[in-house]
């Protein structure tokens, strides 16, 4: 690859030990990290250390142990306002992931949203972003309008504006679809829908990976994400809310660390951050993904951003030389994600044989049905770069996967 | 031929292949010979839930014995479920009620075919076992 990066992709690689495994007699060649991203070094001693040094729980006791790991996981909270540019730290919630980040925004607005209100979400919505939704709309009788996506699979701004309407209360986007990797123009939704004093939420779980997310900017009302995909471990979410929605929204468990004062009578809640972090967080994990959010940006997005780009042209040049292969989602504006399929070979079919070669794909409706349902085929094969996988295992998956059409052929 | 003799001359069988692209190979192939289901019933009710391709299957009971037939849109699939109709059509449904399937591991797909995975085949040898416990159930009943 021409050296027009300043990634040393030689090192980088050292950081992750999980890139030494062989699977099935092969060299693992990780390509599902729109799933999950691989976690390094850093990261899993930072686990290490803190069961080894100073594990006991947060915000309560009195002892040195206690007092540090506040301190550390607090740390997190300040690193994530500041990567996100945040007005301030208690406005970022941590969750167990975007879908529990996506719950409690929705379970909070079942006593504000009315019967014949509007909530606007795209045709390119992960489940977990339509799900949540329609439970809330069953609740409380407000209705779900959907924005269609052309044959590119791009969202259709001018239907977008022709479902904005005074009734319309939430718009729910995200930023970069998981199923095709098309980054989305959230900046024109969240303006366009705040002029119908519309409250915008993005699910930025596929975005962050790749992207600077400013949440001022934007001017976002919500915005989600999971950092087992920017190098953290599992079980983290983050929620960003602007501090006047999340005072307004009322809490999503009840518990410990929580409250104010309880009495048997009434419990007053707590002020946020805790409002919404009830019991015994997930300690180790939130420290854990402050380190792999502070690795990401010792390597710098724009960095990565880069050389995911070039990943990506050039896996994409590579396959459409493939006879009937078809990629979904075509745009400028993309992330370093190919959806495909070969002809009518079933997607499971070519992910089940390219695992044989060590080769991790996701295959299947990669949990967006509606974008499959609307190319009408039963599924794709998904394979996404991150910053540390290679030109040389791209070239090693074309060859699988032509030796998977010979099989299948 | 018995359950476990139908088993023993697929292990054999699969004994000749030297590398998993030989036996997956002869797995479609397998799938190819597919008694394969009527076209009516290749709808969600014949479906087998848990697997990431469509399996549909259907049996009747012929003369006391299962007759199995399947069809799937995806090949690997089809060569799994050819495998286990191979093995346990024609059978009694008592005998394939309590028919062994330790054979998987012995043919050499263990790895490739172990139950956890997307690939449904611990979901087909159920829907099978269920077909045959229903007609078990009839033939006690009547």
């Amino acid at each position: 690859m021409k050296k027009n990066t300043n990634i040393n992709i030689k090192e980088i690689r050292k950081d992750f030990p999980i890139l030494n495994r062989k699977v099935n007699g092969n060299d693992l060649i990780y390509f599902d990290n729109a799933a999950t991203s691989q976690t390094p070094k850093v990261v899993i001693d930072s686990i290490v250390s803190y069961y080894s040094n100073y594990n006991s729980n947060i915000h309560r006791g009195v002892h040195a142990l206690s007092q540090e790991a506040t301190d550390a996981y607090e740390n997190s909270r300040i690193k994530f306002q500041k990567h996100f540019n945040a007005d301030n730290s208690f406005e970022i919630i941590f969750t167990s992931g975007t879908t529990h980040s996506i719950n409690l925004v929705a379970n909070g607005f079942k006593k504000i949203l009315k019967s014949g209100d509007e909530i606007i979400i795209s045709q390119l919505e992960h489940h977990s972003n339509i799900v949540p939704w329609q439970m809330l709309c069953e609740e409380t009788g407000a209705k779900i309008k959907v924005i269609p996506i052309d044959h590119n699979g791009e969202l259709v701004f001018s239907e977008f504006e022709k479902l904005l309407n005074s009734r319309t209360e939430l718009v729910f986007v995200n930023h970069v679809s998981n199923a095709l990797g098309i980054i989305n123009p959230i900046k024109k939704i969240i303006d366009r829908a705040h002029e119908f004093n519309a409250i915008v939420l993005i699910d930025g779980a596929q975005a962050t990976p790749h992207m600077k997310v400013d949440v001022l900017k934007l001017d976002v009302d919500f915005y989600v994400t999971s950092t087992h995909k920017i190098c953290g471990p599992t079980g983290v979410g983050i929620l960003y809310g602007k501090e006047k929605w999340l005072n307004k929204i009322p809490p999503f468990f009840g518990g410990g660390e929580m409250i104010d004062q309880v009495t048997f009578e009434k419990s007053t809640y707590a002020g946020l951050p805790n409002k919404f972090e009830a019991g015994t967080p997930n300690i180790s994990g939130v420290i854990a993904s402050g380190i792999g959010l502070d690795y990401m940006n010792s390597i710098g997005l724009e960095n990565i951003n880069k050389y995911e780009s070039e990943l990506l042209n050039y896996a994409t040049k590579e396959m459409l030389l493939i006879e009937d292969l078809k990629i979904y989602g075509v745009s400028k504006e993309k992330t370093s994600v190919i959806s495909f399929n070969v002809g009518e070979i079933h997607p499971y079919d070519i992910g089940s044989i390219v695992d044989k070669f060590g080769i991790a794909t996701r295959t299947g409706q990669l949990c967006a049905q509606p974008i499959m349902d609307y190319f009408k085929i039963p599924g794709t094969i998904r394979v996404s770069f991150s910053f540390y996988n290679t030109k040389e295992e791209i070239d090693l998956f074309i060859k699988a996967l032509h030796k998977a059409i010979s099989m299948l052929s | 031929m018995k359950i476990k003799e139908i088993q023993e001359e697929l292990i054999d069988e699969f004994a000749m292949f030297d590398d998993w692209v030989e036996r997956y190979e002869y797995m479609i192939d397998l799938g190819k010979s597919l008694p394969l289901i009527e076209s009516k019933y290749k709808t969600d009710d014949y479906l087998v839930s848990g697997c990431q391709s469509k399996v549909w299957v259907n049996a009747e009971l012929i003369d006391n014995n299962i007759v199995f037939k399947a069809d799937s849109d995806a090949i690997i699939s089809k060569g799994i479920i050819a495998i286990l109709i191979r093995v346990f059509s024609h059978h009694k449904p008592n005998e394939i009620i309590e028919a062994s399937t330790d054979f998987i591991d012995e043919i050499g797909l263990k790895d490739h075919l172990s139950p956890n995975r997307a690939n449904g085949l611990s979901s087909m040898i159920k829907q099978l076992k269920l077909y045959a416990l229903a007609y078990q159930t009839k033939i006690n009943d009547e």
